[in-house]
């Protein structure tokens, strides 16, 4: 029913959402890159490989589930 | 704007010691994370228009959204809070609530049980009782239902708030107001529809946000091998790592339990009862698109399942083997101490820089959205369609029933916030969440099952099997409640602890209501057969499905649920 409808898909909305997350972790973690927190292993600059594992899924799911003028998968 | 908004909020209504400071880095994840779930609920109200939309989202889901809704909404706060507590209490044993009570009652969900559901187009499963057995047994269900949803909502509720107040020093009453009412619009505007899309959003973001802990955790610990070398050192035992081996005697584990309740309590009557029949689960998968879908949903949420240990059990053994102090119960909570309850947050904060931080605990506060969503979308469908339906307004249009749907949702978060007050007055009664699965869900594991296997069950058979079944676990639970000592009775062992008591009781009520009904069928007229049909196994015809490959079928994938099983218990035997 919702493909007349046109429903954005499910999979777009995580895609936004992990994309600005991988984007405000990233810029956290580089920000705080010559003074890191007090987290123990710091070291390791996790925020880092955080930020960049979602902005990829973020990307995936954002790019595999846009909007188009003929849209065929719902969710 | 809206983050300013949060963070005044925040400082306005905190002033207690905290934890946890957050950045601003932090704040903002969590403002987007409201920002995004409400803007799902206004996106979705104009998809939710009819009843079928509203309660049953349209039945269209696919199967992995239909089965990581399934999972999620089964992820509350206390199901991720409290079971890495109990890990810290009772060690690695914690995780038979997550592998065998996924395996096999999920799967026996979807191959067994669930086309009988989606055949008979029910919009709930008190809808199942009443096309099976009739009213009394329909209303028995759906009150006592109701009743436990609202009830569990507003536990949920309140342990979430009280650990946002320990670890990031909020106000309890601005932790329950802000994120109820979050659930209550999102819910209200896009009914089934806004509750599935957020827990998959939520899925994401419980996993994402509280994968760091088991990541930075045995890096820091050295292995798995590590691991258990700390914690020996830590509590000079082995008990805490071993899943089977302790389960010979009571005496013998931390959880003071036996491999026989584990097993037919547990794996029994409480999974079965629980996946198999709470509406709160059942309805997402009811919500797919077509029987292979639905059948398809619990056995992907199995998997899923089996990995949460992950991200719940873990944390609680490594906490076990690195945190510096020892955590205490609740109840002995002084200035300086912390409750076990704390472990997720504890381990978050040791591990997570600022933004990673955020994420974990926009993790924890969607656990807590994810599972109040679910309780009050399934409490909302089964108050319309079987209570205000068939006893207050018969035969009234479609608008009207969305209407009072959206209403209900409403209600419903009221109703759970109350309860989470009654409960801050009453502390003792988050100690009978296990106790209300065994009142109300194992009995009706009996009266489902019989119901759709047992031709010969009658309407009064299956009214009186539930009622003795609920009654007596109640029975049981006020006896020992009385007299302490009888626990030895329920639970088969003097050196039996509490966790016993509630696998055993929900095996025995699930026993008794299965052999009262049995009894009470022999002695009444069983319904006509023209009555039964696609209700009962024997005179259900189930639909051919379309040739497929069979790594496409259900039964190829619930294979592979029992084979997972199979390795992980042999791994941590």
């Amino acid at each position: 029913m919702s493909k007349e409808r046109n429903m954005l898909s499910v999979w777009f909305f995580i895609g936004v959402l992990l994309t600005i997350y991988g984007a405000v972790i990233l810029i956290a973690s580089i920000s705080n890159w010559s003074s890191p927190s007090t987290a123990v292993l710091a070291k390791y600059h996790s925020g880092v490989w955080e930020g960049i594992l979602l902005l990829l899924i973020g990307a995936f799911y954002v790019l595999r589930f846009r909007p188009r003028p003929k849209h065929k998968k719902y969710d | 704007m809206f983050l300013i908004n949060i963070a005044a909020a925040a400082a306005l209504w905190s002033g207690s010691s905290r934890l946890i400071t957050l950045a601003p880095s932090d704040l903002l994840i969590i403002a987007l994370y409201f920002a995004m779930v409400l803007g799902i609920g206004v996106y979705l109200r104009s998809y939710a228009k009819t009843s079928n939309d509203f309660f049953m989202a349209g039945r269209e889901m696919s199967a992995w959204v239909a089965g990581l809704s399934f999972l999620s909404a089964n992820l509350g706060a206390l199901e991720l809070m409290g079971w890495a507590a109990s890990t810290y209490q009772y060690g690695i044993l914690a995780a038979h609530f997550y592998w065998i009570a996924a395996f096999p009652s999920m799967v026996f969900l979807g191959l067994v049980m669930m086309p009988f559901y989606y055949i008979s187009k029910t919009h709930s499963v008190p809808g199942y009782l009443k096309l099976r057995y009739g009213e009394a047994t329909r209303a028995l269900s759906g009150i006592s239902f109701a009743f436990m949803t609202i009830l569990m909502s507003g536990i949920n509720m309140y342990a979430m708030a009280l650990v946002m107040k320990v670890v990031l020093g909020w106000n309890i009453h601005f932790s329950i107001w802000v994120s109820s009412l979050t659930v209550a619009v999102y819910v209200a505007l896009g009914g089934l529809y806004s509750a599935i899309f957020n827990e998959v959003l939520q899925f994401f973001l419980i996993w994402l946000g509280a994968l760091i802990i088991p990541v930075l955790g045995l890096i820091e610990v050295g292995g798995w091998s590590g691991l258990v070398k700390k914690i020996y050192e830590r509590v000079h035992s082995n008990d805490y790592v071993h899943l089977w081996s302790t389960l010979g005697t009571f005496s013998g584990n931390p959880m003071g339990v036996h491999w026989t309740g584990i097993v037919f309590g547990l794996g029994g009557a409480i999974a079965f009862g629980y996946w198999t029949t709470d509406f709160l689960v059942v309805q997402r998968a009811m919500a797919a698109k077509d029987l292979r879908s639905a059948q398809l949903a619990p056995i992907i949420a199995a998997y899923f399942k089996m990995v949460v240990p992950l991200i719940v059990i873990l944390p609680g053994l490594l906490a076990l083997a690195v945190l510096p102090y020892k955590l205490v119960p609740e109840s002995a909570v002084r200035p300086g101490l912390h409750s076990y309850n704390e472990v997720l947050p504890l381990m978050l904060a040791r591990y997570a820089g600022p933004g990673v931080l955020g994420l974990g605990i926009t993790a924890l506060i969607a656990g807590f959205m994810s599972g109040m969503a679910g309780n009050v979308s399934a409490f909302a469908t089964v108050w319309t369609y079987d209570i205000y339906q068939p006893y207050m307004r018969k035969h009234q249009s479609d608008d009207h029933y969305v209407r009072v749907g959206r209403w209900c949702t409403i209600i419903g978060v009221f109703l759970s916030i109350a309860t989470a007050y009654f409960v801050t007055q009453f502390q003792s009664i988050m100690d009978y969440m296990q106790a209300l699965v065994s009142f109300f869900i194992a009995p009706l594991f009996g009266t489902v099952l019989l119901g759709m296997l047992w031709k010969r069950t009658t309407p009064k058979g299956g009214f009186w099997g539930l009622l003795t079944g609920t009654l007596s676990s109640v029975a049981m639970f006020a006896a020992v409640r009385a007299h302490p000592a009888w626990l030895r009775y329920v639970a088969l062992s003097p050196d039996a602890r509490d966790m016993a008591e509630n696998l055993y009781r929900a095996l025995w009520s699930w026993l008794i209501c299965v052999l009262v009904t049995i009894v009470v069928s022999l002695f009444t007229a069983p319904k006509p057969k023209e009555h039964l049909t696609g209700l009962v196994w024997a005179y259900t015809e189930l639909p051919t499905s379309e040739p497929m490959p069979f790594w496409k079928k259900p039964i190829f994938w619930g294979a592979g649920v029992a084979v997972f099983f199979a390795i992980l218990q042999w791994i941590f035997w």
